[in-house]
């Protein structure tokens, strides 16, 4: 008997779909591994798994890689059981299956390329956009002092395009959540309490660490290297995300304007978060480059990258920018980052970025599901 | 690099739960230790690799288990599976040791977690592997590299060189070239003869022609055959062994945990011939579920089916096949290919012996059949409601029971009853010692842990007096 000989418990859009139904028969009928994360106990609260329960389970998955570690019938037994590789290839489909408007769903098929023309394109506009509206003068000039940045580009002009692009982020991952958490989501639980559960875990990351043992890298020993490299990462999003917030409020609130000296919260906000930043993306990166292949759906790695690789560059970006912004390079820097910045934001619903959302979602409907 | 021209302290022949129990063992009290598993990598570790926990006597609850299993219950519950075909005092040796060894095994990295799901009723006597037996054997193979411990795959043992009780050398075959490893001291902890089906046919004829085995193709018992050549004193019935029964549609070997059936209890069960042959209801599933891989072995063909209706569908743990459906019991026999008009009297003579009672299938209910041979004792309901259901079984072997004699030290006995100058046994390989007949959950890797223990710490000290 082949694998491909073994039965489903429905029918599927897709191959990754009826790949992932065959193997939760499988490990359905095993459960060893119901000790080491959510998924296997959120699966055997199912005798059959359609889209949207594979699309949940996917996403409840961190990748940890233990139950393929950890699993008799992993290949090359002829059951060819790997959760994880079959779990990314859902995962990653569901992210374009969910993506909102429609007609943007494309941007997940290639998605390295299309976020690296969004960046290049985003880049160049910015940079042309301060030499046509601007002297080279003023371009090429030292700005000091509160408003410095603004000499290039006024402040009003900034706040607006950033919030429109930064409104319009949430509007179509609010939209694309939305769909994820209707095919998801059962019960009627209305407290909050899953909520926090959720947050707790995500923010934990708990479920990236294969039970207790660590996650499975590049060889059979178990690490907890790339949980540590997550946190300073998206810890390092936050950070700077905060850092941005409080100098808005300054801005408005308190009418003092940028750049702000060393000391001061947004900028200790700011370089904290950007060492994280630097440090976690590299790390992330690092640890993809090195990871055992079968682990992992080799097809979606440019968009992995693509995402690792604009956090890194809005971190280094913006920490070129406070360490020279004294200097004439500031206005080229400046274009440079806000560039940068305005593509991560405008590309944020259609890459990588999503997967935090759709992970907190499925936590959230876990959390549900065993109250 | 393993370099094979040195004379090791210790050999350990084999690659699952008890070699490495002994490899560990041995080189944690300073031998030097190469391991020999024939088995290429992936496939490492036998049975263990199937295997998700293991019972152990403790005198109180721990942080996974959920109470205290004193020796005396621990030896009860020996007692009654097989049938007093035990020998006691090694037994009880055994028993004693299980409670050190539960630590021993967490000092070895082995994680555990406590039973949930379908096995709470193992969760008081069994610490189970947090991910299962392969996790286990994986965190085994960490600490014994860790420790230094050399280990050599894909290399099956040939030939052993024995003389009057005396170990000298092992030759291993790998890639059509034989080598001589040399040690002061042997551990055999290789496992059965399940996979051997030749051999098996020397017991159980042509019948053997239908077992499934649940494990690798590699448990073939060469180890075990030599040794019982070299004047080693032999134990066990060779027809016993661990036999359940399992989906007839499961692969030859290696199937695992995922082909078997829980349904016996909430159905009829048929042979070939459409025709009940054993009491179905007789005991609660766990203490029951080993002796059908026997009942099926003697059935015509080796076959048998169970079937059941609609009602219990979703009362038993899922499995990997589907059931076969049928609209009725005729369709349902046309399916199964059985005769129908048989398959049709069958289940309406058993509907009409069933007594009215309360059904619960957590314990001994008052469901059962009246006039009926063989009876069903409990949870005996009438298969009345489409529609209806069957998986075809058959025997499923996990391992044999025909072995080695040891010692409480593991050593092993000569066919004169004295004791090997140099040679130890674990695991499979001398089961019968404890395990006559029968089977209890997770007592396969006590065998395994304890005696793997016993003979490493054993060998090491023999090869360096």
């Amino acid at each position: 008997m082949r694998a491909t000989d073994m039965h489903t418990t429905a029918t599927h859009t897709t191959a990754a779909l009826s790949e992932a139904d065959r193997l939760m028969v499988v490990c359905n009928s095993c459960r060893y591994c119901e000790g080491l994360c959510a998924v296997f106990p959120a699966m055997e609260m199912r005798r059959t798994f359609l889209d949207g329960d594979l699309n949940y389970l996917a996403n409840l998955c961190h990748s940890c890689g233990a139950c393929y570690s950890d699993c008799q019938f992993s290949p090359p037994h002829e059951f060819d059981v790997n959760v994880p590789r079959t779990l990314a290839k859902v995962r990653a489909d569901s992210y374009q299956a969910y993506a909102w408007p429609r007609a943007f769903s494309g941007m997940f098929a290639r998605n390295g390329l299309a976020i690296s023309v969004v960046a290049a394109l985003s880049v160049a506009a910015f940079v042309l956009g301060f030499v046509a509206f601007r002297d080279p003068d003023v371009l090429f000039g030292t700005h000091t002092g509160p408003g410095a940045f603004y000499r290039l580009m006024p402040h009003n002009a900034m706040a607006l395009l950033f919030g429109a692009v930064f409104l319009y982020a949430i509007l179509a991952i609010v939209m694309s959540a939305r769909a994820f958490w209707r095919d998801i989501a059962s019960g009627t639980s209305s407290n909050a309490k899953p909520f926090w559960q959720a947050v707790k875990d995500a923010g934990s990351l708990r479920y990236l660490d294969g039970g207790k043992g660590g996650c499975m890298n590049d060889d059979d020993r178990p690490t907890d290297r790339r949980k540590h490299y997550h946190h300073a990462t998206s810890y390092g999003f936050l950070l700077c995300l905060a850092s941005t917030s409080v100098a808005t409020l300054y801005h408005y609130l308190l009418g003092r304007e940028a750049p702000y000296a060393w000391y001061d919260l947004p900028v200790l906000l700011g370089t904290l978060g950007g060492i994280g930043l630097i440090v976690g993306p590299i790390g992330l990166l690092a640890a993809k480059w090195r990871r055992d292949p079968a682990l992992v759906d080799e097809s979606r790695f440019g968009m992995d990258v693509a995402f690792i690789v604009m956090l890194f560059m809005t971190s280094l970006t913006g920490l070129a920018l406070l360490v020279l912004r004294a200097t004439p390079a500031m206005g080229t820097l400046l274009a440079v980052h806000l560039g940068v910045v305005f593509a991560l934001f405008f590309t944020m619903p259609y890459g990588k970025f999503v997967h935090g959302i759709y992970r907190f979602l499925a936590l959230m409907q876990y959390a549900r599901e065993h109250e | 690099m393993v370099d094979l021209t040195r004379q090791y302290d210790v050999l350990v022949v084999g690659g699952g739960n008890a070699a490495l129990c002994a490899a560990i063992g041995a080189r944690r009290s300073g031998a030097s230790v190469l391991v020999l598993e024939g088995a290429p990598k992936f496939y490492r570790g036998g049975n263990t690799r199937h295997t998700r926990n293991f019972r152990c006597a403790h005198d109180s609850a721990t942080e996974t288990l959920t109470g205290p299993y004193s020796e005396e219950e621990f030896f009860d519950d020996l007692l009654r599976i097989t049938g007093g075909e035990t020998n006691e005092p090694l037994a009880r040796h055994m028993i004693r040791e299980s409670k050190e060894v539960l630590i021993w095994l967490g000092e070895q990295g082995i994680q555990f977690q406590p039973s949930l799901g379908g096995t709470l009723t193992l969760g008081r006597t069994n610490a189970f592997f947090l991910g299962g037996g392969r996790a286990m054997l994986n965190a085994l193979y960490r600490t014994a590299e860790d420790l230094g411990v050399d280990i050599l795959y894909d290399a099956p043992v040939t030939a052993l060189d024995i003389q009057d009780g005396m170990f000298l050398s092992a030759t291993i075959t790998r890639d059509q070239a034989t080598s001589v490893v040399r040690a002061r001291t042997l551990v055999a902890a290789a496992g059965g003869f399940e996979a051997n089906i030749e051999w098996m046919k020397e017991y159980w004829g042509e019948a053997a022609d239908n077992f499934l085995i649940r494990g690798t193709p590699y448990n073939r018992g060469s180890v075990l055959r030599m040794l019982l050549d070299s004047g080693v004193q032999e134990i066990g019935d060779p027809t016993q062994c661990h036999a359940v029964a399992i989906d007839a549609r499961a692969p030859k070997y290696d199937g695992g945990i995922i082909t078997r059936l829980d349904c016996v209890v909430f159905g009829v069960v048929v042979n070939k011939n459409a025709e009940r042959f054993y009491d179905e209801g007789e005991d609660v599933w766990p203490k029951r579920y080993a002796i059908w891989g026997r009942l099926v072995a003697a059935q015509p063909d080796q076959i048998a089916y169970i079937i059941f209706d609609a009602s219990s569908l979703k009362l038993f743990m899922p499995s990997l096949f589907p059931p076969i459906t049928g609209g009725s019991i005729r369709e349902l026999a046309q399916k199964l290919e059985l005769n129908a008009d048989v398959l049709d009297k069958t289940v309406s003579d058993f509907n009409a012996a069933v007594r009215p009672g309360t059904f619960n299938y957590n314990d001994l209910d008052d469901c059962r059949t009246e006039g009926l041979t063989p009876p069903k004792s409990h949870w005996a309901r009438k298969i009345e409601t489409a529609p209806f259901y069957a998986y075809p079984v058959r025997p499923g072997i996990t391992f044999t029971y025909l072995g080695v004699r040891v010692n409480d030290q593991a050593r092993i006995i000569m066919k004169d009853g004295k004791p090997a100058a140099n040679m130890f046994a674990a695991g499979e390989i001398m089961a019968g010692n404890v395990l006559g007949r029968g089977y209890a959950a997770g007592i396969g890797m006590t065998i395994g842990s304890v005696f793997g223990r016993l003979a490493g710490r054993g060998a090491s000290k023999n090869a360096r007096n």
